[in-house]
Formats: C-alpha cells, structure tokens, sequence
C-alpha cells in the first residue's frame, strides 16, 4: 500500500497536466480558428466593399455628406494639434541644432519631419481616434437596433449606403486634413522659433520649402490614402460586424480605435520601406 | 368604420385561398452555436390570409421570420415565398422577392439620423423608383395620416415616444404596399386604445390590399381581432394550429396559460 499509494499520486498528476494540456491545445486551436475566420471575414468585407463601390447605384448624396462630417468637422481638432506639433517639435530641436551650430536648418528640418512622418502619422492617429470610433459607434448602435437589417430588407445592401461612402470619403479627406496639418505645423513651427529669434512668416515658409524635394511630398501623399482607406475600413468593418446587445457598441468603437491606430502604424512601416527601396 | 361599407360578413371580405400558400416552409431547422432554435417547422401562408404566430419569449418567432426575409441563414429545410425558395437566391433575386414583403421589426428599426419623413422615403426612393417627388410626398402624407401621426413628419425618432415610433415604422412597413407583411409584435407597448387602432387597421390593410401577413403577438385581443388562423411556436416546434375558436376551446394547460 505504502509503495503504491506515491505511483497512484504521480498518475494523478500525470493525467491531471495531460487533461489541462490537451484542454489548452483545444483552446489554442479554436483561438487559431477563430482567427482563421476572422481574417476570412474581413477579406470577404473587402470584397464585398470593392464590389459595391463599383455598382451603380452609388449613394452621392451620402457619400457628400461624409466628406462634410470627416473632413470639415475634423478641422478644428487637425488645427490645434498641428500647430501643436510644429510648435513643440520646433522647441525641441533647437537646441540640439544649436549645439551643432546648424539653427539655420531648423526650419528646414522641421518641415521635412513634418511633411514625411509627423502630419500623417499624427492626423491619421488623431483621426483613428475621431473616425474610426466614430463610424464603430455608429454603425454598431446601427446594427444592435436592427437598423441595418431594415436596410437590407429595403433592397438597399447596407454596404451600398453605409460602408461605401464612409470609406470612400476617409481615403479622400485623410489625405486633405494631412496636408492642411502640415501647413499648420509648419506654422505652429514659426510661432515655436519666433520664441526665441525674429523670422517672417514667409521667410520662414521659403526657408523651409528650400530642404523639401518632390521625393518627400509624393510619397508622403500616398500613404496617406491608405492610411484614410485603413481608418475607414476598420470603423466601419468593426461597426457592421458589432455583436448583438448595446454593451457591442462600445466594444465595436473601442475596438475599431485600437485596430485602425495599430493598422496606420504597419501600413507607415511598410511605406517607408518601400519608399526607402524605390528612392535609394 | 362600418357603416361606409355594404354589409358583409368578414368571410365575405376576405378570401383566403387554401390552394395557394404563398410562403411554404418545410422542416425549416435554425441553430446558434449549440443553441437549437428552430427545430423541424413546416407551415403555410396561404394567399390573403392573417396568421398570428403565438409563442413563449425566447421561443423563436423573431427568427423564423428573419429567416423568410434572408435576414438569417437557415441550416436546413426550404422556405419558398411566391414559389421563389428564398434559401437559394442570389442577392440580386431575393431584393426583389423582398421588394414584395413588408417588415415590421420588433425594435421598431427607425434610422435615428434621418427625420421621419426621411425614413419614410427611404423604401419609397429605392424600392418605388417610378414615383415622382410630388407622389411620395401624398404617399408619405396618406401613410402618415393611416397610422394617425400627421404632424411627426420633420420629427426626428429621438423626439418620439415608444408608441410612436412603433406606429412610424408600421407606416415604414405597409408604405410600400407590399403583398406579404411580416409583423413583429406591432402591438406591443402600446396603450389598449392605440392596441385596438393598430389592429383595425391591420385588418384594414388585409381587406383593401389583398395582402398576406405574418403577425407575432404576445397580445391576445390583437390575435383574436386579427387571426384567420393561429400557430403557436413551443420549444422550437410548431405546438398548435388552429383557429381562435380551437384555442379558446383547448383544454391543454399550455393553450390555456396564454387564453386565461
Ligand atoms: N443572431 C442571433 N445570434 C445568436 N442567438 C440568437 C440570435 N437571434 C436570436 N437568437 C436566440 O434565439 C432565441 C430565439 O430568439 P427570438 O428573437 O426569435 O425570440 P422571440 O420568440 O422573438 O422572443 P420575443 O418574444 O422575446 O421577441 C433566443 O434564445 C435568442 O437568444
Ligand atoms: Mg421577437
């Protein structure tokens, strides 16, 4: 008995972690599974989104009006935080050029960061944070309510009316409140050196756009629509697809913040490198 | 109401057609996850007939007839609507199938952003393409006036209580005079007066439009002004059919906890 009794304690144990791990394999595959599905989801989402943008019927009248709710209502938020980022970048890098004897090149510096990196990463992140919860929200609260599937039983496909303008009209007004970051910026950074110097406005305009080439701009631009296309299609992706009961609607727009701001970076990870191969 | 008319006993008002059912389900099976919902039901919509579904909460009525519209997946069995088995249309096929159906949705479904009247125009524009503007607005105007809400047009849902919102989206429903018209509890919520309004005019429409309809109903005076003929749903199964005299007349304890 007294042999026996460790042996029955040791197969206990054994069978125990057996169970637990195979109950954790089960667990692993089905999270695998579900992301299987999800990645399946989202590609048929896109399919469908690429499709319905070339149908005919397309809804201008939405479509305008989300141009207006994106872009133009977006524009005191782009303008604070723009002036801000010239404005703080400006203070930063002073002295760091001063101590290299190069504060000539502030402005120059300033505009280059801020026209590759700094206005599209910050307003497209700005606007991950604004949009993109936004469309989750709304079209999450959309969903539980059953509104879309009024829609659908309209004969409208709620991707027609819904999805579409939406994502259409991120990837074309990202890219304006980018560039109308940048301007401010690049004011912002005017106000930050006038601090402690005495520049012109648009002294300090030329002596920027003297660093900037045509290389920065371009690339700069075009990343930025596909930074409004992620914005557009993760808000609406997570609203429309929002669970049912209303606690799904802040998990749809909580969701669709954390992924679109995620999704911005990768895709400015991957411009950069491309543009990096293409240019040197 | 009764006086306009010439005298007629209902049975002479409406004809219901019992050789020609115009939605047919069979062994329609619906499950969620491990969740079986809907087990094995056939049953028929015969053409100008009202059918009150009857049903315990949780019970399944909201998705069967989810499932007739395409709004949910059926995993076995047929539903055929106009001899059209909706579970094998394209997308293309089922919008015109359901050009022909109204839906009242238990949540009343009002598009918050848009005004009433917006709402409103929303199926007329996309389903009713023909109508000039000065066409949809009398529509609007005489739908609006049908449900007794004429003044709401420029509301929006938000500054509208729950009883009118419910009498907005029945307006939404029956605007595009559809020939089948599912309703999801159209009276629920609602005062016993405005109750008896909902289900005259239900009957009204039946008899002027010639229309089909589908009622869910927790209401027993709205199913007893309104049913041809009953079923009621019990554990995901069709547990009784029947006329409202068959019902009152039951000595099953289930019947009976609904007819006391
Ligand atoms: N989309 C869905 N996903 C998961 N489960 C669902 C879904 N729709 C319905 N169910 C489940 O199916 C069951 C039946 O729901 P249904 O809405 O049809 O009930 P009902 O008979 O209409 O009840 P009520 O009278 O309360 O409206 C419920 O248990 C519900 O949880
Ligand atoms: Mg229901």
């Amino acid at each position: 008995m007294k042999i026996i009794l460790p042996v029955l304690k040791a197969k206990d144990i054994v069978i125990h972690h057996t169970i637990n791990l195979s109950e954790r394999t089960i667990e692993k595959t089905e999270i695998a599974n579900n992301f299987l599905t999800d990645i399946a989801d989202v590609l048929l989402f896109i399919a469908r989104f690429i499709k319905e943008t070339f149908s005919r019927k397309f809804e201008i009248r939405e479509f305008l009006y989300q141009c207006f709710k994106i872009g133009y209502k977006s524009l005191p938020l782009i303008t604070v935080t723009g002036t801000i980022m010239g404005y703080v970048l400006t203070i930063q890098s002073r002295p760091v050029l001063v101590n290299f004897g190069a504060v000539t090149m502030l402005p120059g510096m300033v505009a280059i960061s801020l026209i590759r990196e700094m206005g599209p990463v910050i307003t497209a992140l700005i606007c991950a944070g604004k949009i993109a919860s936004g469309m989750g929200a709304e079209l999450g609260s959309m969903k539980v309510t059953e509104q879309i599937e009024a829609m659908e039983v309209s004969s409208t496909h709620p991707m027609r009316y819904l999805v579409v303008p939406r994502v259409l009209a991120a990837t074309l007004m990202i890219p304006l409140l980018v560039l109308y970051a940048d301007a401010l910026g690049i004011i912002g950074s005017w106000m930050g050196a006038n601090l402690k110097g005495d520049v012109t406005l648009t002294l300090f305009f030329s002596q920027a756009f003297s660093h900037v080439i045509f290389i920065d701009l371009i690339p700069a631009i075009i990343k930025t629509f596909f930074f409004g296309a992620v914005i557009g299609l993760v808000g609406t992706y997570k609203g429309y697809n929002a669970g049912r009961g209303t606690e799904s609607v802040g998990k749809a727009a909580n969701s669709a913040v954390v992924l679109a701001s995620l999704l911005v970076l990768i895709v400015d990870m991957i411009a950069v490198q491309i543009t990096d191969m293409l240019v040197l | 109401m009764k006086t306009e008319k010439p005298e007629l006993p209902d049975e002479n008002a409406i004809a219901i057609n019992t050789n020609d059912p115009i939605i047919e389900i069979t062994k329609l099976c619906k499950s969620f996850g491990v969740q079986q919902v809907l087990k094995d039901i056939s049953l028929k919509l015969f053409n100008g007939e009202n059918l009150v579904v009857l049903g315990k909460s949780g019970s399944g009525k909201s998705v069967l007839i989810k499932c007739i519209v395409g709004l949910l997946k059926s995993d076995s069995g047929t539903i055929k609507v106009f001899h059209h088995n909706v579970t094998a249309l394209t997308m293309k096929e089922l919008g015109e199938v359901r050009q022909e159906i109204g839906f009242l949705f238990q949540s009343g479904a009002l598009y918050d952003s848009m005004t009433v009247k917006e709402n409103l125009e929303f199926p007329l524009i996309r389903l009713k393409a023909n109508l000039t503007k000065k066409e949809r607005d009398a529509k609007i105007e005489e739908t609006l006036e049908n449900v007794g809400l004429r003044d709401a047009l420029y509301k929006m849902p938000s500054q509208l209580s729950g009883g009118m919102r419910k009498r907005i989206s029945l307006a939404r429903t029956i605007i595009i005079d559809p020939k089948i018209i599912l309703y999801d509890e159209p009276t629920t919520g609602l005062d016993p007066v405005t109750s008896d309004e909902i289900s005259i005019l239900i009957n009204d429409i039946q008899k002027k439009y010639k229309t089909s309809s589908i009622i869910i109903t927790h209401d027993i005076e709205c199913a007893r002004a309104t049913a041809n003929r009953l079923i009621m749903l019990q554990n995901g199964q069709i547990y009784a059919d029947g006329n409202i005299e068959n019902y009152e007349k039951s000595t099953d304890n289930v019947i009976k906890s609904f007819f006391k």
